[in-house]
């Protein structure tokens, strides 16, 4: 298999932009020379899981932020905003505001509670190895839904540069190249790497904008070229120039202002096969207020669902303190904050120039905005100055997608090597058969994800990673907010409420999803009797499609979920743990002030002493 | 619920549980409070007042402005307003905590 795939490798060599060549290969020698190099200093079994709980706050909050924007929000944003405009700006806002959640209701408690992971959090707040077990299971699927996209834009990203590459090809050379990183250096050499490429992301994010909009023309030019619907003709500024949009492109009106294509999709669909005049109207009629539901869901899945991914909570473990903690989760905030300001002005400003884009679906559409953005430069007479851009844009999105996924293996990894062998298999393991483990358990998962992301090609990486936080959102966010928050909680009323409203959120998501593959597939087909015959063959997407049409809103609240199902998930908490009050572990009050008072009273050492003494 | 008894600690008191955590509470509401607001109010205004949000302010509509640009630095006050007060909480506790071990 590596035989023809280096020959093909080598042939494409020859018709690739050699800048974009040589920054997305320093990327890659660089990420993968670190990871080498910091393999040399992680030593014990601490340095592989919480990097020694030595990380300096200006180092993880790099590391964090540059874990955090993720392929979905290097290259995601960007193409969302240019396909559905305005409503996809909630996506950045929630992405970056969401942290704010999280510090302010579960960042230091977590912290000072001190466990390796969350599976670790779950078994020390309840006394329950079965709830271990039930958080692990968590952790890895929710891992998975969100390694997906990461695989996708690695996909993409390689199919660009190497235009003759399959698809699978990207997917196989990332997923190899980060697994053997992870594998040789654990947390701590990802700490650096990490940290290395939020500078590196943020760096290629902006300067090739700032660049481009000094030549092509500012944001809110292009911003202003676009009518609203209150406007009678666009007040195009004189320097700003605008391709013709192709009939796939949403209108002006509809692109600018909220409530456009992202939100209506689904009412539109049932518009469209509405029989009678008389139920398009009233569905018309419904369609404003269905959008405003979509917008809320959104914010709830996006916001909750940051304060709920394990692997970015893995990493405040990572912080000396809780105080640490805190300040890390500010710093951040104001380094993705400052990031998501400019993927959407790629959108608006490859809306102007680039409007092909709208024609092409999968690894060709919008999701490659970005990269495409720079290559116009060398039709404006700045040839070298474009291929450069392009360049650096190229190996920003490489940072993207090898970070994110690097931390998502890191987090998998350390669940199943501590959680899973540490704990369950082989209880009485040496450290140095752990370490051994954390390494064939970042082989295994490292394998397990590239075979995953394989199958995704025809979804949209913002899209998957929108549904991954939704889950998070109705099961890890209501598991760690309640466990702080509330002394009343037993262990089978946090299984209920993290299992209830986790696993109907992924049943929901999993029916729009099979319907929307069988959909994307069907768009290939142009012949009407094989369209009907491609139908037959697909049952259940068929009948999943027509409910769709016939019921926009359940469309809607299944492509959403996190609007009933965070509320169900917390409802489940408090009715089973108050029906199960006598299960409240009898030490509550002891593990409340470990989680809320200042370390300066030094309760963590006696909560220590007096769980040993009650151990042994 | 069970509750031992074995301290008679200041510090392992119910009262001062419940303090510590009413006080670090009734922050992190305050300040969700202000942040939620935000996120509900600008759906509705949207909603009731299209012709509003969509006038021109540098370009931008004022809805994309307040999206796009705006709402990040909001998010720095409130988690800057929010690590000040929260730390020199903590600083607050720690002290009362064992001047008040030292007096027994």
């Amino acid at each position: 298999m590596s035989l023809p795939l280096a020959s093909l490798f080598l042939a494409e060599l020859g018709k690739v932009d050699p800048w974009i060549a040589i920054c997305s290969l320093a990327t890659v020698f660089v990420t993968v020379g670190m990871g080498f190099w910091s393999a040399g200093k992680s030593k014990n079994a601490g340095d592989f899981f919480v990097a020694g709980r030595s990380v300096s706050v200006g180092w993880n909050a790099s590391a964090i932020s540059g874990e955090y924007l993720s392929a979905a929000s290097f290259m995601g944003v960007a193409g969302m905003v240019m396909a559905t405009g305005y409503d996809a700006l909630w996506y950045p806002v929630c992405y970056a505001c969401g942290y704010l959640f999280l510090l302010l209701f579960i960042a230091g408690p977590l912290r000072r509670f001190g466990a390796y992971t969350i599976p670790d959090f779950a078994e020390g707040r309840y006394d329950s190895p079965l709830f271990r077990k039930i958080a692990v299971c968590f952790v890895l699927f929710i891992g998975f839904f969100y390694t997906m996209p990461q695989m996708k834009g690695a996909g993409t990203t390689l199919a660009y540069i190497f235009p003759g590459l399959p698809y699978w090809a990207g997917v196989v050379v990332v997923g190899a190249v980060i697994t053997l990183n992870v594998s040789l250096g654990g947390m701590k050499g990802i700490t650096l790497v990490q940290a290395f490429q939020y500078w590196l992301k943020v760096f290629a994010i902006t300067v090739p904008i700032f660049v481009l909009a000094s030549i092509v023309g500012h944001y809110e030019d292009h911003v202003s070229a676009n009518k609203t619907a209150f406007e009678t003709v666009a007040s195009t500024p004189a320097n700003i120039e605008r391709k013709a949009l192709p009939a796939k492109a949403p209108k002006d009106e509809q692109w600018i202002s909220p409530f456009g294509k992202l939100t209506t999709k689904a009412v539109d669909a049932s518009i469209a096969a509405a029989p009678t005049p008389e139920a398009k109207a009233a569905l018309e009629a419904n369609k404003k207020p269905f959008s405003l539901l979509y917008t809320y869901s959104l914010i709830i899945a996006l916001v909750c669902g940051t304060a709920g991914l394990p692997h970015i909570l893995v990493r405040f473990y990572t912080n000396p303190d809780g105080v640490a903690a805190k300040r890390t989760t500010m710093w951040v905030m104001i380094l993705i904050g400052v990031f998501y300001v400019f993927p959407p002005v790629y959108g608006v400003i490859g809306r102007s120039l680039t409007p092909e884009l709208y024609d092409a679906v999968g690894a060709k559409g919008t999701d490659k905005v970005v990269l495409e953005l720079p290559t116009l430069l060398a039709g404006k007479n700045h040839a070298l100055l474009g291929s450069v851009l392009s360049g650096i844009t190229c190996a920003g999105a490489f940072a993207a997608f090898m970070s994110t996924f690097s931390g998502l293996l890191v987090s998998m990894t350390g669940a199943l090597a501590h959680d899973v062998y540490g704990r369950m298999l082989k209880p009485d393991s040496t450290p140095e058969q752990r370490l051994r483990a954390f390494k064939w358990a970042a082989v295994i998962i490292g394998a397990v994800s590239i075979l995953l992301g394989m199958q995704v090609e025809a979804l949209e990486i913002n899209f998957m990673v929108g549904q991954a936080f939704a889950i998070a959102a109705a099961s890890y966010f209501p598991l760690l907010f309640m466990s702080v928050w509330w002394r009343g909680m037993t262990m089978p009323g946090a299984a209920a409420g993290m299992l209830g409203g986790g696993v109907s959120a992924l049943l929901a998501i999993t029916m729009t999803s099979i319907s929307d593959v069988a959909a994307a597939g069907a768009k290939k087909i142009t012949d009407v009797a094989q369209l009907a015959a491609f139908w037959q063959d697909h049952p259940v997407a068929k009948s999943l499609a027509d409910m769709w049409v016939a019921h926009p809103l359940a469309r809607i609240l299944c492509e959403q979920p996190a609007i009933w199902a965070v509320p169900l998930s917390i409802t489940l908490m408090i009715v089973v743990s108050k029906a199960t009050a006598a299960k409240v572990p009898g030490d509550i009050r002891m593990k409340m002030l470990v989680l809320h008072a200042p370390e300066a009273l030094g309760l963590k050492q006696e909560y220590i002493k007096e769980h040993e003494g009650l151990s042994h | 619920m069970r509750e031992t008894t074995s301290n008679p600690d200041a510090i392992h008191s119910d009262a001062f549980l419940a303090r510590l955590m009413r006080d670090q509470l009734k922050l992190s509401i305050a300040c969700a409070l202000c942040f939620i607001v935000a996120l509900v109010a600008l759906p509705l205004l949207n909603y009731f007042q299209p012709a509003f949000m969509a006038q021109r302010v540098f370009g931008f509509t004022l809805s994309w402005l307040i999206l796009g640009v705006l709402f990040f630095p909001f998010v720095w006050i409130i988690s800057f307003i929010f690590i000040k007060r929260s730390i020199a909480l903590e600083v607050a506790e720690a002290q009362a905590a064992t001047k008040d071990g030292a007096k027994r």
